[in-house]
């Protein structure tokens, strides 16, 4: 990490948190209007799906702007998307099913909104366990492939946002352009590095996005 | 502005209403917009002087009436009812309305009548969602069978909380029907057809394996995509269980005759 990125740190991690620390306050001072249960899932997925946009935009980023060693803050960023991924799971277990484990169990079994949701949760659960440097470097070259699978996590957790609406999709669609967006660039990258001829994986390329890691 | 109403039917001594504000903030009304701040907003634009309502179809007596007439032929009460969405939330509101059936009767149905359509207001100029024709097919209608319609517990609603409707809520006549989900409960009602055949609904069309004609509140029957086992009660906090979802939203007692013989999972 270079003398600006590093100074960067704090405030990530500020920007990180704030999202819960508003969300506190907003129950706290009963701002979540009539169904407060349900605007904070529609709030913890949203964060979580945010943060996740941002993990993957990071790449892209790094490879138009030439600035390097934000391999870190990537890693920050994707915890944070499992952090809020885990506090709307949590929520929807205590806060509005009270632990109350057969509507649970009866709800999970009905509703297939839910598996697209529980599918992306446990890809980001893997690839959180997966993130510590020392899992990083026993993984070797599987550890990129496994976490290439966060693109199916966004997928799924997309469509678990579409899957339980009932009209109002403008919300899950805009998600769906950025991934869209953020795939089409990797599709990209990766077109021309095979036109020119570059898809070794030892040759350094401005293109290729783990060359700082 | 109703002080002393009669009490509607059935006695129910154990529902406490949901406090008025929250019945307020959150409600659908896509002909406003799909989400419930934008809509509550966005329904103030809504014009209702002048309401009249047109009843005709199978009928003796077609007739439109001024809504203040109307008032006076039907006498109003207090129906404190169950509400239940079919999103899986639920409330409890003390309608002021009359009985749907001393409007039929008023207008003698043919015995070819069997089924009742209603039709929601239609105001472009006020309703964007409506002018861009998005989603539903508009003007909304609903419908139900003539015996569900005649059925006690359906009334048209013109108050809440012994105040006259906010606009949001359906202002200034809507249905209420406590045993089927809310989408059944069309608002802003301006004409109601009685009719030989099931007449298309805005939901049914739009989502046929989603949104039944019936749409009776049923827990064993879920939506394709998600459950109808339990509901979130509007007002209750956070960490208490939800609320286990009854059949007929728990006006089986008075209703569950009307379906007799009837497959409920085929009749969604």
């Amino acid at each position: 990490m270079d003398a600006l990125t590093s100074r960067l740190w704090p405030i990530t991690i500020a920007f990180c948190g704030a999202p819960l620390l508003w969300l506190l306050l907003d129950i706290g001072l009963s701002r979540l209007g009539s169904n407060p249960i349900q605007a904070m899932h529609i709030y913890l997925g949203d964060w979580s799906l945010r943060f996740l946009c941002i993990t993957l935009a990071i790449t892209p980023l790094q490879t138009m702007t030439q600035w390097r060693g934000m391999t870190d803050y990537r890693q920050l960023f994707g915890l944070t998307a499992f952090f809020y991924a885990t506090l709307h799971l949590l929520g929807y277990l205590s806060a509005d099913h009270a632990w109350v484990w057969p509507i649970i169990g009866l709800d999970l079994w009905q509703s297939s909104y839910l598996w697209f949701g529980l599918l992306a949760y446990l890809i980001l659960l893997l690839l959180a366990v997966t993130s510590p440097k020392a899992a990083k470097k026993r993984l070797g070259k599987t550890w990129k492939k496994l976490h290439r699978y966060i693109y199916l996590a966004a997928a799924a957790a997309i469509l678990h946002y579409f899957w339980q609406l009932k009209g109002n999709l403008a919300e899950p669609l805009f998600y769906l352009l950025v991934l869209g967006m953020l795939l089409g660039f990797r599709g990209l990258v990766w077109l021309k590095n095979r036109r020119f001829g570059l898809t070794a994986p030892s040759k350094p390329h401005a293109a290729d996005p783990d060359r700082a890691d | 502005t109703w002080p002393d109403l009669q009490t509607g039917n059935p006695p129910a001594p154990d529902l406490q209403p949901t406090p008025a504000e929250l019945v307020g903030n959150y409600t659908n009304y896509y002909e406003f917009a799909f989400n419930k701040e934008d809509a509550t907003r966005l329904a103030q634009r809504l014009r209702i002087d002048a309401w009249s309502v047109t009843i005709g179809g199978e009928v003796e007596n077609p007739a439109s009436y001024h809504l203040e007439d109307l008032l006076q032929r039907c006498p109003l009460r207090e129906y404190l009812y169950r509400f239940r969405c079919v999103e899986g939330w639920s409330m409890v509101v003390p309608w002021v309305g009359f009985a749907l059936s001393d409007l039929l009767k008023l207008a003698q149905p043919l015995s070819s009548a069997k089924f009742v359509k209603f039709t929601s207001a239609s105001q472009p100029e006020a309703m964007p969602r409506l002018r861009q024709q998005a989603m539903l097919a508009w003007p909304y209608q609903e419908g139900l069978r003539i015996d569900e319609a005649g059925h006690p517990l359906t009334i048209l609603a013109v108050g809440a909380y012994g105040e006259t409707l906010p606009k949001q809520n359906g202002a200034p006549l809507r249905l209420v029907v406590p045993w089927k989900y809310g989408f059944k409960s069309a608002k802003a009602i301006v004409a109601i057809e009685l009719c030989r055949q099931p007449p298309l609904t805005s939901w049914n069309r739009y989502a046929p394996d989603e949104y039944g004609f019936y749409a009776n509140v049923n827990p064993a029957v879920p939506h394709p995509r998600w459950s109808q086992a339990s509901e979130r009660p509007l007002g209750s906090d956070f960490f208490t269980p939800r609320r286990p979802t009854e059949l007929f939203n728990g006006y089986g007692e008075q209703v569950a005759g009307l379906y007799s013989g009837m497959n409920l999972r085929q009749f969604f």
